[in-house]
């Protein structure tokens, strides 16, 4: 039986190969998300219908493939495989389970800098989540940490740079900051936007449109664009002038949805007014880098979510919409379910909570859901 | 306290050993009888109802306590399946009613754990297989209802009323399992 890490899977799903998964968690949670991509197929049975013995789903599976058996933790997986390969078949199990892969992170290169220095994006396949780090004349920053901030030091460490600024476009409600914790760690600033940032319980440095920030020698700019809408604070940073880190506003396919801090009516004219007036003037050539994607098919080829500016406005269907009652219609009327204890994850991102890792990771398991398409 | 039949110490064991041990259990048990699994690890509550519900039995209900889950379960005793033969029955639509008369009793004859997640309001517990000794404290002069889950444990215990003299025993039909009134939830306060 072999075993398989999360970060092979990751490079299976980016490039696109067959895998087979025979996912043996309870049906609820398999419905309510898996592992994600092209050429992957799905075989759900609940670990506990094949103690007895896998006889009866032998049929089902694939003669000629590797079964990749997935359960929660790696417990049952580990069973199951066993049990696999005493029916003969060829079966692996993936290593810490849906828990690994949620917390997995792809470094994807996304470019280099104009004076030297380059960014990356992070990619969570497993949560949707994006994060970055611009490094640039051995100094680094890090815009929209998620909690395994240890990736990031290590990556840091790996190109000599030292973490010297963390910035969150805004407060999130989907997933746990670990923005805070990588500021307190390496000593860099952490930055927030003032009005996301009205409850929070620790200090941090305020983001403030047109007050650039600056990394490495070579000063790379980092300009902050105040953008509201997904919350009150939402800010997107223009970094050296090639890219727009839109944060949970704008997305490849999709467009930020404005209800998660319980203000979807009040919020909507600010996302109109972010994504139809404020955006529309910048330059078409930059670089779109959102906090999340919410589809497999919306990576790149090397595994990057990435469009340029004005590819965005010919294609996403939430940027072409110019009656403004349709609008507030499509954003406010058919909005998807919240994301799993969204409002003990902004308490948490606020300080006012402190749940251990455990809880964290409990609170942020199932999908991501901050977009409306 | 619940009465329990059995108890399971599934503490500080990973997934699957919980679900595991608790298959195991249940096979050593009689139909109709109730484990209690006592757990750490969260994924176990959502795998112990689809375990049960895949294999019949029924989830009762869990309480937390520092940290530790106490699960109940009762054995599938396929009482659904079952023919009734006491005569006499109300449908729950009409039980509230029925019990504004003076000199009525609710009596619920399920086993103590699922009477504790879920009961109506000033009923009386007693598990069918307790009836038999507590009879002699029941007035015969009372009009008596009984009420279980799917209206089986009570027709027995109807008969057995029936069979001791008492005049006037009712099945409440279909029971607990179709009961859409108000409930009553006493397992917050409960003392280890």
């Amino acid at each position: 039986m072999r075993i398989a890490t999360a970060s092979e899977i990751a490079k299976k799903v980016i490039q696109k190969e067959p895998l087979f998964i025979l996912d043996v968690r309870n049906e609820e949670t398999f419905q309510d998300w898996k592992i994600e991509g092209e050429q992957v197929v799905h075989l759900n049975v609940p670990y506990f219908e094949l103690l007895d013995g896998a006889g009866a789903i032998v049929d089902q599976l694939p003669k000629d493939q590797e079964i990749m058996v997935v359960c929660a933790k790696e417990g049952s997986s580990i069973m199951v495989a066993e049990i696999l390969e005493e029916e003969g078949c060829s079966a692996a199990y993936l290593q810490g389970g849906m828990k690994a892969w949620s917390e997995y992170l792809e470094p994807v290169k996304i470019g280099d800098l104009k004076s030297g220095g380059e960014l990356y994006q992070f990619v969570r396949l497993g949560k949707g989540c994006l994060s970055y780090m611009i490094v640039s004349g051995g100094e680094a920053a890090v815009v929209d940490a998620v909690r395994m901030t240890g990736v990031f030091t290590v990556f840091a460490d790996g190109l000599d740079a030292k973490i010297i600024h963390v910035l969150d476009t805004h407060l999130h409600a989907d997933h746990i900051s670990g923005g805070r914790k990588l500021a307190e760690s390496t000593g860099a600033t952490y930055w927030l936007p003032q009005k996301d940032a009205e409850e929070v319980t620790f200090d941090f440095a305020s983001l403030e449109e047109g007050a650039s920030i600056t990394v490495g020698s070579t000063k790379i700019e980092i300009q902050p664009l105040y953008s509201p809408g997904h919350t009150i604070g939402s800010t997107s940073f223009i970094v050296d002038d090639s890219y727009l880190l839109t944060g949970d506003i704008l997305f490849i396919d999709s467009i930020g949805r404005p209800d998660l801090a319980g203000l979807a009516e009040d919020w909507v004219g600010d996302l109109r007014e972010s994504l139809y007036n404020r955006y529309p003037q910048l330059s078409e050539d930059l670089t779109v880098l959102p906090a999340h994607f919410m589809m497999i098919k919306e990576l790149n080829e090397n595994g990057s979510v990435s469009e340029k500016l004005g590819a965005l406005y010919k294609q996403n269907h939430g940027l072409k919409i110019d009656n403004e009652d349709e609008f507030r219609e499509l954003v406010t009327g058919n909005l998807p379910p919240q994301p799993n204890a969204y409002q003990e994850i902004r308490q948490t991102n606020m300080g006012k909570i402190q749940p251990d890792e455990e809880m964290q990771r409990e609170m942020e398991i199932g999908p991501n859901r901050c977009a409306v398409r | 306290m619940i009465q329990t039949d059995k108890v399971l110490d599934a503490k500080n064991l990973a997934c699957p050993m919980p679900i595991v041990k608790t298959r195991k259990a249940i096979k050593e048990m009689t139909e109709g009888q109730v484990l209690e699994v006592h757990s750490t690890d969260t994924g176990t509550t959502a795998d112990l109802k689809a375990w049960s519900e895949s294999a019949g039995h029924q989830y009762i209900g869990n309480v937390q306590e520092d940290g530790v889950w106490r699960h109940f379960v009762r054995k599938s005793d396929k009482e659904e399946w079952q023919e009734r033969t006491y005569p006499f029955t109300v449908a729950n639509e009409k039980l509230t009613d029925k019990l504004e008369e003076p000199g009525t009793v609710l009596i619920d004859v399920r086993e103590s754990a699922e009477y504790t997640f879920n009961h109506i309001p000033g009923a009386l517990s007693i598990p069918l297989g307790q009836l038999e000794e507590r009879i002699e404290h029941l007035d015969k002069k009372h009009k008596y209802f009984i009420v279980c889950r799917t209206g089986n444990r009570s027709d027995m215990a109807c008969q057995k009323l029936a069979a001791q003299g008492f005049e006037c025993v009712t099945n409440v039909v279909p029971g607990m399992s179709k009961w859409h009134g108000n409930t009553e939830n006493t397992a917050g306060g409960m003392k280890r």
